[in-house]
């Protein structure tokens, strides 16, 4: 039926039966049962998705799950025990979600920003964070992601 | 986890026959009170004192928010409530959204329906508000919208919290052989100050439910209130942070098989033929289902995979039968038009009597203009989706809804069983705006369950099938005219609003079995209901079907009317040469105007309204009461090489009372960015009888790079109480149209402005 496909996910190896061509974000979900990444528009445009692949940020809507090369992280893999990460934190001291849709993929979007820019301004905040957010909540994530860049800068 | 989850899933059903026993109190029913729903529901050691209020043993304190959260705080400023009166933190209580049951049906919602402004307390628009009050009742309406609430619940569960707490001091008083006065209370424990001995809420609580309950409410004086009128954190906080399974698209049920729909282009389209080879022919596809309801007709698509499901549904080939007339949007254009000509459907509001004052304004003392707003989609960023099981004689129905009542009587209707039979679980909502007050998303699930069955099946709108079948927002036209005085007076405003009726539209969907009564007064809102002194008045509405469904949109007709009415103030401001707050001041004169005076001029002073800008830079000025809130905003804008920033937003807005300061004023910034969206380029067009648009790339919202500065103020003079989540959105978009003006000069009419000027 379906080849195997090796993933590593959150710091567990596994394997799974899927068509190779199935998004990421769809074996995620329904075949692995991380429910984290959320679906939002299946073409990378919204970022409801966005789990990390060795750090980087990637839409899995549009990943093929056969094509993954590298270790995937989900909003399930980034905190330390019952230990938040200082984005998470962040994310609760500004109170930042309303309906929350959209931010596992919005955390997951600043972890990497503040991964490769440590002391982000207004504008580089704005260029990574593409994230939709029908809430409007742009202004709290952009206060909570300067807040987490003292954190983790500290 | 879900408290109320461990139960069985037939402890939900029967309801209309659960017995009233325990505390079900009914203190605030209007005559003879539903049965509590949580006698139904309860395990062992819980004891419900009343629909809101449970304890068990062990003391774990579950307070039932029933409303849906969709990102508005409702759950956390609800369950203030409650604990407020009980005397527990917030953080020791667990918030459930509670059975879908009519014992918590939603009177402020319909009380605020009814055709007369906020402020008139005139005894026919009371006996009106009263009417619909007895209706909501009947209909049993738990529904959550019209930003209604912490209004209908800020009586009736602070006086659940009060009763519990009033019978567990009686209990307590027993149980330490003393009188009430030696109590004290605090974090679930009451303490006999004499002994220093303690006894918890849970010890206690099987004792106290055998008490009468007070026949007297002495609810506490907001100037006691420890958890109301702070800023709280959000109950379920954490959830959001982590990826929490929280939403319908999350609910993952042993079995499960998954699926998606396409259905007909629109309510009216009919299913005619159909091949379904190539859909099977795609691994993971199991079956193709007909689907013909009341919402609409089309397929379902079940699958052992989401996305086998979403390249089925792609791969089916359809025929409709499509008898509809109007195709594409020049001719829903042309049918508004012309209602335009034709003598007013009806008309609300209005002072003044003689009807030539509007045929005989001398040419040099008039304004006019005519104003149009596009259909929109909700576009809420979770798409629509259900999972439903048919059981012997039950459905189950897990899903985000406004409206579990709604989604009850649809599924019922279909089935042609009790709405009692239709078990729904309202799961939290990633965004509502009014588009999870229809049921055809739940619908549609049931009907594909019915070949899935026993197995459950979880049924997925792809992001196209959502933004092409939604109940959009009404496009619509105003035809504004007045008459300014050389004086510099409106003493004349004449207003037409051509639009489809979004109740006419809503009704057969929900309630086939009623006729709608009345006027539509949501054709109007925004325009009719301003505070607004000016000596003849009149506001008439044109209705034209538009072959379109229509729905309820985050502010309604205030979305529409809002920008009109005050793209119009600001026109008949520069006709008067004078500064638009100065001349909404001078026609606000009336004594219960008072909360719209001070909203603007405190927004005026936030922003610096009157101070100097830089060349091309502007201000603009806008105020609408909506839901009950009295709103104030300044936008102010940058325009650099044809090309508009909206630098920064100002607000004020006056609900008469705030619970949560916090959760209140994210929800005007919500609302802000919510109306700012459209502007920016949202417009849904037909072609063909089908939409035009499908996804973010073509129907997009605000994002991060776009995004004003916002500030928020709060004030409390108004005497009534109003709501949060709707009133930010109606005065966004015309004071950003006016500030526009103000920078260049140039006065947009039509919605979204992005098709006469870019922005970033």
């Amino acid at each position: 039926m379906y080849p195997k496909i090796p993933l590593t996910v959150n710091g567990q190896n596994q394997e799974i039966e899927a068509d190779p061509e199935m998004p990421l974000l769809w074996a995620l979900r329904d075949i692995m049962d991380i429910k984290g990444p959320k679906f939002g528009c299946g073409i990378a445009a919204c970022g409801a998705c966005t789990v990390l692949i060795d750090g980087e940020p990637v839409r899995s809507c549009s990943q093929p799950v056969g094509d993954v090369e590298g270790e995937i992280t989900t909003i399930e893999g980034i905190s330390e025990g019952n230990e938040l990460h200082a984005v998470q934190q962040a994310w609760m001291k500004h109170s930042v979600p309303q309906c929350g849709y959209c931010q596992s993929g919005q955390i997951m979007a600043a972890v990497a920003l503040l991964e490769e820019n440590p002391a982000p301004t207004d504008e580089d905040i704005s260029d990574a964070m593409t994230n939709l957010c029908r809430c409007g909540t742009y202004p709290r994530i952009k206060a909570a992601i300067k807040d987490a860049a003292q954190t983790l800068g500290a | 986890m879900s408290r109320l989850g461990k139960y069985t899933r037939r402890a939900f059903l029967g309801l209309g026959v659960a017995a009233a026993g325990g505390l079900a109190v009914g203190y605030y029913f209007y005559q003879k009170p539903y049965a509590n729903p949580l006698d139904a529901n309860k395990a062992e050691g819980d004891t419900p004192f009343n629909p809101y209020v449970m304890i068990s043993a062990d003391n774990t304190i579950t307070i039932i928010a029933p409303r849906a959260e969709m990102g508005q705080g409702a759950h956390t400023t609800l369950a203030a409530l409650v604990a407020e009166e009980l005397e527990v933190p917030l953080e020791q209580v667990v918030v459930e959204h509670g059975p879908s049951s009519p014992a918590y049906f939603n009177a402020a919602m319909f009380e605020e329906s009814a055709p007369f402004a906020f402020y008139d307390e005139s005894v026919l628009a009371e006996m009106a508000r009263s009417s619909m009050k007895v209706v909501a009742k009947f209909i049993g309406m738990n529904v959550t919208g019209g930003s209604s609430s912490m209004t209908d619940a800020f009586v009736k569960m602070r006086e659940a919290g009060y009763t519990a707490k009033f019978v567990l001091l009686k209990a307590a008083a027993e149980h330490f052989g003393t009188s009430e006065d030696n109590l004290t209370l605090a974090n679930g424990t009451i303490t006999d100050t004499a002994s220093g001995n303690s006894v918890t809420y849970g010890e206690l609580a099987s004792k106290a439910a055998t008490i009468s309950p007070p026949t007297e409410m002495k609810l506490k004086k907001a100037s006691d209130w420890k958890i109301l009128g702070k800023s709280q954190k959000r109950v379920e906080l954490k959830d959001k942070v982590t990826g929490g399974r929280i939403f319908g698209i999350d609910v993952q049920l042993p079995n499960m098989a998954y699926g998606s729909v396409r259905m007909a282009p629109r309510k009216g389209v009919g299913l005619k033929s159909y091949d379904k080879t190539a859909a099977l022919a795609i691994p993971g596809v199991k079956d193709v289902v007909e689907i013909r309801t009341i919402a609409g007709e089309g397929l379902g698509v079940v699958a052992d995979n989401t996305w086998a499901a979403f390249k089925g549904a792609e791969a089916l080939e359809i025929e409709w039968d499509d008898p509809l007339s109007l195709q594409n949007t020049d001719q829903m254009w042309s049918a508004l038009e012309n209602a335009l000509t034709q003598e007013a459907t009806f008309e609300l509001g209005g002072t003044g009597s003689d009807a030539e004052v509007y045929t005989s304004i001398p040419e040099s003392e008039e304004v006019s203009a005519q104003y149009r707003v596009p259909f929109l989609a909700h576009a809420t960023m979770e798409p629509m989706n259900a999972t439903a099981q048919h059981d012997g004689d039950t459905i189950g129905i897990w899903t985000g809804t406004q409206a579990p009542g709604i989604v009850q009587t649809v599924v019922a209707g279909h089935f042609d069983m009790d709405s009692a039979d239709i078990d729904v679980t309202t799961t939290r909502l990633g965004g509502g705006f009014g588009r999870r007050l229809e049921a055809d998303f739940a619908l549609y699930a049931a009907v594909v369950a019915e070949a899935t069955a026993p197995n459950p099946v979880k049924v997925t709108w792809t992001r196209e099938e959502d933004t092409q079948h939604d109940t959009y927002r009404p496009m619509a036209i105003g035809e504004f005219k007045g008459q300014v005085t050389p004086d510099g007076t409106l003493k004349t405003m004449d207003m037409h609003v051509a639009s489809p009726s979004i109740i006419q539209s809503v009704m057969p969907r929900t309630f086939p079995a009623l006729s709608p009564l009345g006027p539509d007064n949501t054709v109007l809102d925004g325009a009719y209901n301003q505070p607004l002194d000016v000596e003849n008045q009149r506001c008439q509405a044109h209705v034209a079907d538009l072959q379109v469904p229509i729905g309820f949109w985050r502010s309604v007709g205030n979305s529409i009317n809002g920008f009109f009415h005050e793209s119009f103030i600001d026109e008949a401001a520069h006709k008067a040469g004078k500064d638009p707050l100065e001349f909404r001041l001078a026609h606000m004169t009336s004594e219960e105007f008072l909360p719209a005076r001070e909203a603007l001029k405190r927004v005026a002073e936030m922003s610096g309204w009157g101070t100097p800008l830089p060349a091309g830079k502007g201000r603009g000025i806008a105020h609408v009461l909506s839901f009950g809130t009295w709103t104030a905003q300044v936008v102010q804008v940058d325009v650099t090489d044809d090309t508009v920033t909206i630098e920064e937003v100002w607000a004020v807005a006056d609900p008469g009372i705030v619970l949560d300061p916090g959760i209140f004023k994210d929800q005007i910034m919500s609302g802000i960015n919510f109306g700012l969206s459209q502007a920016l380029g949202q417009e849904i067009t037909w072609a063909d009888g089908q939409v035009e648009q499908a996804n973010f790339d073509t129907y997009d919202a605000m994002r991060m790079y776009q995004a004003p500065k916002i500030t928020v103020e709060l004030l409390e003079n108004s005497p009534r109480m109003g709501g949060a989540g709707e009133p930010g959105t109606p005065p966004s978009t015309p004071a950003l149209a006016n500030a526009i003006f103000a920078a260049t000069g140039k006065r947009i009419r039509q919605m979204p402005l992005s098709n006469e000027i870019d922005f970033i």
